[in-house]
């Protein structure tokens, strides 16, 4: 067998779930679709001495509206779910765009919202998109719940605020303010593949005048990245293509640290993160405008 | 060693109680327990799609599912599908349009299809591209593949009408 062994719980309550990752400190690790997790565990990178999983709590899978205009995401949602949500298409489309883009139907079938973003990868797009749409993650342990936003949830790649005994039960999305426009860019060399580069805009309008604007990048960092440039320029202005172009070409310059790898190296990426801003950011404005 | 678990699985409809080591994977379980060795294992974490089976109707990578999260599921392999005497139809329509060489990633498209087929009955040759991105075929090219997703929607509506 391919996995190493490991103590294995199957909860089918969140109260019990967090008794059990409390007794299990350090040892336990949660398993949600583990469309993440089980795949590094087959080549052994991951030898989680016991695993919780989730696949029982069927409390914690659920698309809730929220009274702003938001939803709330219960953590074991699966991504296609999600994905086919007509509440998620109205309330943010930006969300059922970007989501066929992850990985394959089979994998979305399985993987979840909140396994995502407990994951932190930083080549994915889930962590991106709460970060771009001011998420609010619900963390609860038995010691009691606590709220942290997505600016301070991830601390590291595959690293974020949870501490052994946390479980991230829900991914609260604050609603969008009216003239809101988003758009999603990226680069991978195959449907469905890791996105060498990729943006998410997100821009409000004001009649002709940007009021707020955020782009976040993802895979060309430790962690996916709340870019500053647009908003220190480009908020109170006319966003014209001049300004667009020169944002985008700072934030590929001095907000993101690509590597090089056998795809690409840190030059070509940042080329890449140039001119997926630049046209996520038009497309952001002319959806905004609409 | 840790403790196996109980599970109760229905596979292609028959109940199956078992006791297994939670790291078994459910593709080993359906090939090594059950003898389905229909659902074939490629790459063994995620990538290739060709393990794929249905789990309570959804195209799920049964190589990179634990046995133990199937427990109370229903599963269905692509044995579920035809027998050598009469093929379902979109084993069929693989046949005609010669959407195999070696086979090997063939029960993966298949259970990709079945899936697929069932929720968008007819699609686009783009589409029927999109439909089967999560599966890799190395001998053919994928072509006859998406040829054959459309035949096969043809032949399921003659069937189903």
């Amino acid at each position: 067998m391919k996995p190493a062994p490991f103590d294995y719980f199957a909860p089918t309550s969140l109260e019990e779930a967090l008794d059990k990752l409390t007794e299990l400190g350090y040892s336990g690790k949660v398993l949600a679709g583990g469309q993440s997790l089980i795949p590094a565990m087959n080549f052994r990178m991951a030898r989680p001495a016991a695993l919780v999983d989730l696949n029982k709590v069927t409390e914690l899978s659920y698309i809730k509206p929220t009274d702003n205009g938001g939803l709330a995401i219960g953590t074991m949602t699966r991504d296609s779910a999600v994905e086919d949500s007509d509440i998620v298409k109205q309330r943010f489309p930006i969300i059922a765009e970007v989501m066929p883009n992850i990985a394959h139907k089979q994998i979305r079938n399985r993987g979840t919202f909140g396994g995502a973003v407990a994951h932190a990868d930083p080549a994915a797009q889930i962590p991106a998109l709460s970060l771009l749409l001011d998420a609010k993650m619900k963390i609860q342990s038995k010691k009691g719940e606590r709220v942290v936003d997505a600016q301070d949830f991830f601390m590291g790649p595959f690293m974020t605020v949870l501490e052994p005994e946390d479980m991230l039960t829900e991914v609260l999305l604050p609603g969008l303010l009216p003239g809101t426009g988003c758009s999603y860019k990226q680069i991978s060399r195959q449907r469905g593949g890791y996105a060498q580069a990729a943006a998410i805009s997100k821009v409000v309008m004001d009649g002709i005048k940007v009021k707020d604007v955020s782009v976040v990048l993802f895979s060309v960092a430790e962690t996916p990245v709340l870019t500053q440039e647009p908003r220190r320029v480009l908020v109170g202005q006319v966003p014209t293509a001049e300004a667009i172009e020169a944002v985008a070409a700072y934030v590929a310059q001095n907000e993101c640290d690509p590597g090089t790898d056998i795809h690409g190296t840190t030059e070509y990426r940042r080329n890449l993160v140039h001119v997926l801003v630049r046209r996520s950011l038009n497309e952001a404005v002319e959806r905004a405008k609409k | 060693m840790a403790d196996k678990v109980k599970v109760k699985i229905t596979v292609n409809g028959t109940l199956y109680e078992r006791e297994v080591e939670p790291r078994l994977l459910l593709s080993d379980f359906i090939r090594h327990d059950l003898g389905l060795t229909g659902t074939h294992v490629g790459c063994e974490h995620g990538l290739c799609g060709a393990c794929t089976v249905l789990m309570d109707g959804e195209a799920v990578r049964s190589c990179i599912q634990f046995t133990v999260m199937a427990d109370g599921t229903d599963i269905k392999t692509v044995e579920s599908l035809g027998t050598m005497e009469k093929m379902h139809p979109i084993q069929e329509a693989f046949q005609e349009k010669h959407a195999l060489q070696c086979g090997f990633c063939t029960p993966g498209f298949l259970m990709t299809t079945v899936e697929y087929l069932g929720k968008n009955p007819n699609p686009t040759a783009e589409e029927a591209r999109e439909a089967i991105d999560g599966n890799f075929c190395r001998c053919t090219g994928y072509e006859n593949i998406v040829e054959a997703v459309q035949l096969a929607a043809k032949k399921l509506a003659a069937r189903d009408q």
